[in-house]
């Protein structure tokens, strides 16, 4: 498919997943190559070492970011994204893994010492454990906060609400009070595989 | 103050002090926003920084998750506030990419411009208040006139001065006047020029600034790509880095601009790589005004980019694509794209997953200070109490970006 954006370009990918692919051998789960970005997925045990092979044979210099994502729907629902950047040769890679709720990942904090905020972030937002990292904290989440929050079944508006509280003269919690419900507008047209049946509308498939 | 314990040293009578740590911050004007760094103190020397981050945790990118991608764009200029443009330029480049999407030339050398007129707003900012954090308060004041000029050029483009919300997917939001873009002109000519230069000749080889900045914090070349530095950060430590060069977007291919690199990678490079990045910046808007052709602003692919309003209140079709387009908004293809830009403070990066929906299924950002920030305790170390502000200052970190 013909490049149309103007998205940063890159040095070219061709022949790079293959020969990825072919160096990491059996520490590979899954490859491929879509939107002009090259995704291989490693098993969780092989993280670090997959990753160290990447730095050190393949020039890939630096970990830009780890980022975590949350599909409930798979068995082990979440993934640890890694966004790798080669200076020398101007390209960019994403190498992942999955895990759940459990399972912890091997830390990347020997390869990167940047690793470990992020690995925190992670950590903080959806409850992965990396095992290996010595100072596994909450980073961007309040003092005292339970739960993880950017878990797709944590509700948008929290648990948890605070406000000065001039009786006491202090910063008070409180469960979530909302005088309105938070509304989720769905706007996909029925049409067009909307997931529900319209009111009025259920006797409609029964004469097929 | 805590934990200031006097003891008796056991072999001179003399009384020992024992490390104490501090609080810098949550509030503290030097700390450029809701920053709190537990700092473990011997004496005035510095031996351990621990930055508490995350007092201003919004929950951006999970509040993305819920609203569709036109209207998670504004989201993006709430980041760094300092910079909103170059936070929105790297959104839009990726949801374009998802959706290979082509975006008019005018549009391309718009974005291009309006994107370094950020770089020298944001690097006003910074320079000014790094420059205040050490003493000096002059600079700062002159500093802020030229920011001031650049606000209101994102006023006369979008309607606001700081949430301009106008980069969009496919485009940008609306063109601009002609008068704009020739005032725009005398300014690179006159203002710009007078201003800096008069307020870096007071700052650059002033020996009070020197004293305080030379030698500061020194970070090496491979400690920089180990903790993940990028723009003014990797480049003041001799990495000659720039994503607008090596990863060209938009229409950095076709203008010509120096990278400044510095040579001992402490504070003082940092900060004369920004001064000299303003420069640069300069030569790519006068690049801009000169090479921008004329035609449309905004994509015409009516699936993505809504019709102008002229057209929507004469043809039926128009109507109900703009009705479509601002309540469902548009469909993205499944996928997964990381998209890094040149943002002023370095390389701000956006990993858009979608799952084929009108709404993105996750969003992350990658922002500039939070890589940075976590190099405060090695760069501290040993430095003195004071010295905290400087190393700050060069590292230029907005809250908003870094909690998110």
């Amino acid at each position: 498919m013909a490049v149309l954006h103007s998205a940063p370009k890159w040095s070219s990918n061709e022949g790079v997943l293959d020969k990825l692919v072919a160096a990491l051998a059996h520490r590979v789960a899954a490859s491929k190559e879509e939107h002009g970005e090259i995704v291989i997925t490693v098993t969780r045990e092989h993280v670090e070492d997959a990753l160290r092979i990447l730095r050190d044979k393949h020039e890939y210099q630096q970990l830009v970011e780890i980022a975590g994502a949350d599909y409930p729907s798979r068995p082990e629902r979440f993934e640890v994204v890694y966004m790798l950047l080669s200076l020398t040769q101007n390209h960019r890679i994403i190498v992942k893994t999955t895990t759940d709720e459990v399972a912890p990942v091997p830390t990347v904090t020997t390869l990167w010492p940047v690793a470990g905020w992020l690995e925190r972030e992670v950590f903080d937002l959806y409850g992965v454990v990396f095992a290996g990292n010595a100072d596994l904290r909450r980073i961007l989440t309040d003092y005292g906060f339970e739960g993880h929050p950017f878990r797709k079944d944590f509700p948008l508006t929290g648990y948890q609400e605070l406000r000065y509280s001039n009786e006491e003269k202090r910063v008070v919690y409180e469960p979530v009070r909302l005088a309105q419900d938070l509304r989720q507008f769905d706007f996909t047209s029925p049409w067009e595989g909307a997931d529900y049946v319209l009111p009025g509308d259920e006797k409609a498939g029964e004469g097929k | 103050m805590s934990g200031l314990i006097l003891e008796e040293s056991p072999t001179t009578g003399d009384e020992i002090i024992t490390n104490y740590t501090i609080n810098f911050g949550p509030q503290h004007p030097a700390a450029h926003g809701v920053l709190r760094m537990v700092t473990e103190l011997d004496g005035e020397i510095v031996t351990r920084i621990d930055p508490h981050i995350g007092l201003l945790h919004r929950g951006t990118e999970k509040l993305i998750e819920y609203k569709t991608y036109l209207q998670a764009l504004p989201y993006f200029d709430r980041l760094d506030y300092c910079s909103p443009l170059g936070m929105e330029h790297s959104y839009v480049l990726a949801v374009e990419k998802l959706l290979n999407l082509e975006v008019p030339e005018r549009a391309k050398w718009l974005r291009t411009m309006f994107a370094e007129i950020t770089r020298i707003c944001n690097h006003m900012l910074n320079i000014g208040s790094h420059v205040m954090d050490v003493g000096a308060m002059t600079p700062n004041l002159w500093l802020f006139e030229i920011r001031e000029d650049c606000l209101n050029f994102f006023e006369r483009a979008s309607g606001a001065r700081m949430h301009s919300a106008w980069f969009r997917p496919g485009g940008v939001h609306q063109d601009v006047p002609q008068k704009l873009i020739d005032d725009i002109s005398v300014w690179l000519d006159k203002r710009l020029p007078e201003l800096f230069e008069d307020a870096m000749s007071l700052v650059c080889d002033n020996r009070i600034f020197k004293q305080r900045n030379v030698d500061i914090a020194t970070v090496s070349k491979e400690d920089a790509l180990a903790w993940g530095f990028s723009g003014p950060m990797i480049r003041g430590s001799g990495i000659a880095w720039d994503l607008r060069k090596s990863q060209p977007y938009d229409a950095y291919d076709q203008v010509d601009f120096e990278v400044p690199v510095g040579t001992r990678g402490d504070c003082y490079d940092r900060f004369m790589v920004r001064v000299e990045e303003v420069r640069q910046s300069a030569r790519i808007i006068r690049q801009c005004i000169e090479k921008m052709p004329a035609g449309p602003v905004l994509s015409s692919d009516r699936k993505v980019a809504p019709p102008k309003r002229a057209e929507m209140k004469q043809d039926m079709e128009s109507l109900i694509h703009h009705f479509k387009l601002y309540t469902e908004g548009f469909h993205v293809p499944a996928g997964e794209v990381y998209v890094a830009t040149e943002s002023p403070k370095g390389e701000f990066g956006v990993y858009l997953v979608s799952d084929g929906s009108n709404k993105p299924y996750r969003c992350k950002i990658r922002p500039t200070a939070f890589s940075h920030l976590q190099a405060m305790d090695f760069m501290t170390k040993g430095h003195m109490l004071p010295d905290i502000t400087a190393i700050l200052g060069a590292m230029d970190i907005v809250f908003g970006e870094c909690d998110r």
